[in-house]
């Protein structure tokens, strides 16, 4: 058996949350919240955690001079994969013009998932 | 010099700038400028590139220079006129009660510029090291996190490799996490008082995510190098918030950034003469948003400092509707108009530290008005009441409050109708029990 210690993000409040599981991270009892939405998030958090992960990459070919565009996963990713994700972006450069919403990277760190664009770039 | 003439003129392009002048623009304003001294619209969000912005306005999850861009194109698809690379240098009044701008850039020189209403959208700026005290030398490596954010999402450079964070505000954190994910070992988190000042939020996905410590009750007493930073010393700190001999720890560090505090920017305002409220920094407006000279109208940041950008777009909606409002009531030809009303002022116990608006004209209020304000400590347990001439016209029930997270109290047109002609306005927290 182990427990895992969250804090709750659903309000200011921000309830310490105890989680309980048995061997097979099967969760047993959840403590510490104060609402409902405690014991939702504490579950989600639990059991498969993500994120979206924003970063920016170099461009090159700016009009204006532009030296980095910043990017976003297209969707949540798993929370251990964002380091992975993060050192597949390492050392490249993009062409500019970007648009938002531009696919820059296909299936990064192979999550399945684009990185698109989040600013215009001339 | 002859002036050049607009009905509104916006001083900021960020998103009080932009929402105010879509708002001013769809209530039938046609004469409209915003002046911008970035080389972009969008402000400060250009930097921001985190998501976590929209979720009020747009029901979706944006990072800063998508929801940027969603008011540019607002403001291009308008036809609204800019201007960018330029500062303004200072406002006034002229004797026709026109407001005047002086303003600078590189293609037209000197702008001399006059209009019926003026829009305050300077927004903030982070308070800096000469405010805290701190001995030592002045050594390279020590950057305000917003500094930092630029260097990193902006310019691509890394400013350090091993960093102490002074101060939790939301831009710390984020840049705890965002120097981690380019590689930076981010080694403690401090903070002057019992409770971060940042969005819980923040402080579980930028700090506990990558296991950084946060000491509250904790500050640094000493920044050691010369040339460049080399190291901090972290000490706990007291009730008195003064630090405790004997819990001095060192941090071998290259960089400390400083995440203290927002300043409203209102240079220009006090030279207009506008009231400046001591707990805000920002101009003390009605419930128009219009400061104490008429014509003036001021949102987002300058006027008080916002934990999200949602609520400077609407608040700037609102003073960019007043202006059109108030330019529609100068009538042709005339550079200001005769101003009427009562002025009830909103009076508050019980732990509130401020309120926008100060005061209420009942008669103003279109649809709702919204009050927001901060409390000085964490409460728990509470009840926000609204006191209409000394009788309980609204209560809303607050489990928990922080001040770092603004609070609001939405009257109606109803609600003020029903209360009408009151004379005093006053907000109290109260236990509940």
């Amino acid at each position: 058996m182990k427990t895992v210690n969250l804090t709750c993000i659903g309000c200011p409040l921000g309830c310490q949350i105890e989680v309980m599981m048995d061997e097979n991270d099967e969760i047993l009892l959840v403590t510490g919240n104060t609402c409902p939405r405690g014991d939702k998030y504490a579950r989600k958090e639990v059991t498969a955690p993500t994120r979206i992960v924003t970063s920016s990459v170099r461009v090159y070919g700016s009009k204006n001079g532009e030296r980095m565009v910043p990017l976003k996963t297209a969707s949540d990713i798993p929370k251990g994969k964002i380091m992975e994700v993060i050192r597949d972006l390492r050392g490249v450069s993009v062409p500019c013009p970007v648009r938002i919403g531009d696919v820059l990277f296909h299936d990064v760190a192979g999550t399945g998932g684009d990185m698109i664009a989040t600013k215009n770039v001339d | 010099m002859e002036r050049i003439e607009y009905n509104l003129i916006i001083i900021g392009g960020g998103p009080a700038g932009l929402a105010a002048a879509v708002s001013a623009y769809d209530q039938g304003e046609r004469s409209i400028l915003i002046l911008e001294r970035d080389t972009r619209l969008g402000g400060i969000l250009n930097q921001c590139i985190h998501n976590g912005f929209g979720l009020h306005t747009f029901q979706e999850e944006l990072t800063g220079p998508e929801y940027a861009q969603r008011f540019v194109d607002k403001v291009i698809e308008r036809g609204i006129e800019y201007k960018l690379d330029t500062m303004v240098m200072s406002i006034g009044q002229g004797e026709d009660g026109s407001k005047e701008v002086m303003a600078v850039n590189e293609q037209d020189g000197l702008l001399l510029m006059k209009s019926k209403a003026l829009i305050l959208a300077m927004g903030c700026r982070e308070r800096s090291r000469g405010a805290l005290n701190i001995p030592g030398f002045r050594p390279a490596g020590i950057f305000s996190a917003g500094t930092a954010q630029r260097l990193v999402n902006i310019e691509g450079y890394l400013p350090g490799r091993r960093v102490v964070i002074l101060g939790s505000g939301d831009i710390g954190l984020i840049m705890a996490r965002r120097m981690t994910l380019e590689g930076a070992k981010v080694l403690v988190c401090a903070e002057l008082m019992p409770y971060s000042g940042g969005l819980k939020r923040n402080i579980v996905q930028c700090l506990d995510d990558f296991g950084i410590p946060l000491k509250l009750s904790h500050t640094v007493v000493r920044i050691e190098g010369k040339e460049r930073v080399e190291g901090v010393v972290i000490a706990e700190v007291g009730p008195d918030r003064k630090p405790i001999p004997g819990t001095e720890e060192h941090y071998d560090c290259d960089t400390l950034l400083l995440s203290v505090g927002l300043l409203p920017e209102n240079e220009l305002t006090i030279g207009l003469g506008a009231e400046i409220s001591r707990i805000t920094n920002g101009p003390v407006v009605n419930e128009s948003l219009e400061t104490s000279v008429p014509g003036v109208f001021a949102a987002g940041n300058v006027l008080h400092v916002h934990d999200l950008v949602d609520y400077v777009s609407e608040e700037a909606g609102l003073a960019g509707s007043c202006a059109a409002d108030y330019i529609a009531a100068c009538g042709e030809g005339k550079w200001a108009a005769d101003e009427t009303g009562n002025s009830v002022p909103v009076t508050f116990s019980g732990g509130v530290r401020y309120t926008v608006p100060a005061s209420v004209d009942p008669a103003k209020v279109k649809h709702w008005l919204k009050i927001r304000f901060r409390v000085g400590d964490v409460m728990t347990n509470r009840r926000v009441v609204l006191y209409l001439d000394g009788k309980k016209a609204l209560s809303k029930k607050r489990r928990v409050m922080a001040p770092g997270e603004m609070e609001e109290l939405v009257l109606t047109r109803k609600l003020l109708d029903e209360h009408s002609d009151f004379t005093s306005a006053e907000i109290r927290i109260e236990e509940d029990n």
